[in-house]
């Protein structure tokens, strides 16, 4: 008797967990799936889904270009970082040099940087090179929470790499540049894509940059553009259009996360535990 | 890591470490420019009368901008805000990710589903998810009030996001529903590593589970549960769009970052402002050594350990 009320508890208490994670977004989803006063009601299941938000998010604003700019900005931060990062991590997992240790802390301190911190500076140096209201703003300024991650995780990656590995290459008088694209690299392959998710995650989800280093409504990114939906007043924003949205965002990343949810779990290990 | 060179290998190590320093300087320049040199720059705005809308050369001012930071109300309020906002949501993510991790790691049917459940919040991006529960919050027609009025625990709606008594909490109670499955995630990750054989001797010895749970796991789980625990706190001190989106610039919720933007961006004045993002990456840098020491973690350990 005592185990079959434990077992009930524990049932009730997964079925709270998982009315607790998953509610919010399906609220949303509801809520961006009715139009005018049914806004307003509490109806569970929209007996006649309207889709009329979805269209209007596209047609009242540049939320297709809004959309493209965070594919463009996401996607060329995580080619950036990557390359960076799987040639510096070569050298750091590969090659014992001095500084080697001193090197990693000081990016490692990197990724604790407040972004405020670099924003006066960084908006200057955006200015002075005639990047401001540019999309390469943000590839540029989303290096300081990608890189650090990228290059810590995958110098983790390159050192568990056996070393006989590169020996044979070296004995045959490969260059280190061969060495790390015909070796390493097609090994990398998982830990880069990996990486590279959580720093495409990172990217899209970013705001602060995004809304400083932005101006115009055809320039802004996804979450900027989420953000600055108003309506006339604070009691007319059109909470349906918002809704609409961030399904609209969201689902792409859920899926995402959904295929890939065990590599995902994996480089959190390896990048904030092992760190 | 790398043994001795053999003799015939020294020519071969050599050219090794000059090809290291190649590979590695795009990436230093990458963080010095996007990091170290904006950085230094902000201090050196923090002494100056710079502003946004007068590009004529700032004038030095020594420290006047921060005696004017520590003699503003509206700053230590921005401390104290962000200070309890840490506090608070770390604390009770902690405590209900050690839960959802433990219930999570017992062997049952859909544990997968609801696994992979957990990394919706994560996947959020937090701006939608401000806007979710700003909706959800809502004074007039929000889900969480009509549920609260129907169970009968309030009798008029509040207004969560626009009442000063009740905002941070709303902020915090988003972070908690956006991060807990992250911090329920590492824990579980870190739960699972832990073989079944010390369970066994623990039945044996007659160990409940309240003992097995703080004399074993516990312990046995504290260095990863501390590393979740520090980065979640460094992550948590610098909050600016949870605030920015749900309540706006309101000073009951604004955080040290959204002061320091509001100063620096709405208001023009780069000087002030950047006093104020410095203050923030100093009150980061001596909460990260505190953390660390606190914690006893040693962040060299995996470096030597190898």
């Amino acid at each position: 008797m005592r185990r079959l009320a434990g077992r009930v508890l524990f049932a009730l208490l997964l079925a709270v967990i998982a009315l607790y994670t998953v509610f919010p977004f399906y609220w949303a989803i509801v809520s961006s799936l009715k139009s005018g006063s049914a806004l307003f009601t509490m109806e569970m299941f929209p007996a006649q889904p309207a889709w009329d938000n979805y269209a209007a998010v596209f047609r009242e604003r540049p939320f297709g270009r809004n959309i493209a700019n965070s594919v463009l900005v996401a996607g060329s931060v995580v080619a950036v970082s990557l390359f960076l990062g799987v040639t510096a991590a070569f050298a750091l997992g590969r090659v014992a040099f001095r500084g080697r240790g001193m090197l990693l802390a000081a990016i490692l301190a990197v990724s604790m940087f407040p972004q405020v911190a670099v924003l006066s500076g960084l908006f200057e140096l955006i200015r002075w090179l005639g990047l401001y209201n540019n999309l390469l703003s943000l590839v540029f300024s989303y290096l300081i929470f990608t890189l650090p991650f990228t290059v810590w995780v995958l110098t983790t990656f390159m050192r568990e790499m056996p070393r006989e590995l590169e020996e044979a290459a070296m004995m045959d008088g490969a260059t280190p540049w061969i060495v790390l694209r015909r070796v390493f690299l097609p090994l990398m392959g998982p830990a880069m894509a990996t990486t590279g998710l959580l720093a495409f995650i990172a990217a899209w989800n970013e705001f602060l940059f995004a809304l400083t280093f932005t101006l115009t409504d055809e320039m802004r990114t996804v979450p900027v553009a989420i953000a600055l939906i108003s309506g006339a007043s604070s009691f007319e924003l059109p909470w349906g259009r918002i809704m609409a949205a961030s399904v609209i965002v969201t689902v792409p990343l859920i899926l995402l996360v959904m295929v890939f949810q065990r590599r995902i779990v994996a480089g959190l290990m390896a990048g904030a535990v092992k760190g | 890591m790398v043994a001795p060179a053999a003799p015939g290998l020294s020519g071969l190590e050599r050219e090794r470490r000059r090809a290291a320093w190649l590979f590695l300087l795009p990436m230093v320049v990458a963080v010095v420019l996007v990091a170290g040199w904006p950085l230094g720059r902000t201090i050196m705005f923090s002494m100056t009368d710079a502003r946004l809308d007068d590009t004529a050369a700032p004038a030095f001012v020594g420290l006047a901008n921060y005696n004017l930071l520590i003699r503003d109300p509206d700053w230590w309020n921005a401390v104290r805000n962000t200070v309890v906002f840490a506090l608070v949501s770390v604390t009770i993510e902690t405590l209900l990710g050690l839960i959802i991790a433990l219930a999570l790691n017992e062997r049952m049917r859909g544990r997968g589903l609801l696994r992979a459940a957990m990394l919706i919040p994560w996947a959020i991006p937090t701006v939608v998810s401000a806007q979710m529960w700003g909706w959800m919050l809502h004074d007039q027609v929000g889900v969480v009030n009509e549920a609260l009025l129907a169970l009968g625990l309030i009798a008029r709606p509040l207004a969560f996001t626009a009442d000063p008594d009740l905002a941070l909490w709303a902020v915090v109670a988003v972070d908690v529903w956006k991060t807990t499955p992250f911090m329920a995630l590492l824990i579980l990750a870190a739960l699972q590593l832990l073989p079944d054989e010390i369970y066994e001797a623990a039945e044996i010895d007659g160990l409940g589970p309240v003992g097995r749970f703080f004399r074993l796991t516990l312990p046995l789980i504290r260095p990863a549960l501390m590393v979740a625990v520090i980065f979640r706190a460094l992550d948590a001190l610098r909050v600016f769009d949870l605030m920015y989106v749900l309540t706006g610039n309101s000073a009951a919720t604004a955080s040290m970052s959204v002061y320091a933007r509001q100063h620096l961006v709405d208001f023009q004045d780069v000087g002030f402002g950047s006093a104020a993002a410095t203050g923030l990456f100093l009150v980061i840098a001596v909460a990260t050594v505190l953390l660390l020491t606190l914690g006893r973690v040693r962040l060299g350990a995996t470096e030597n350990g190898r």
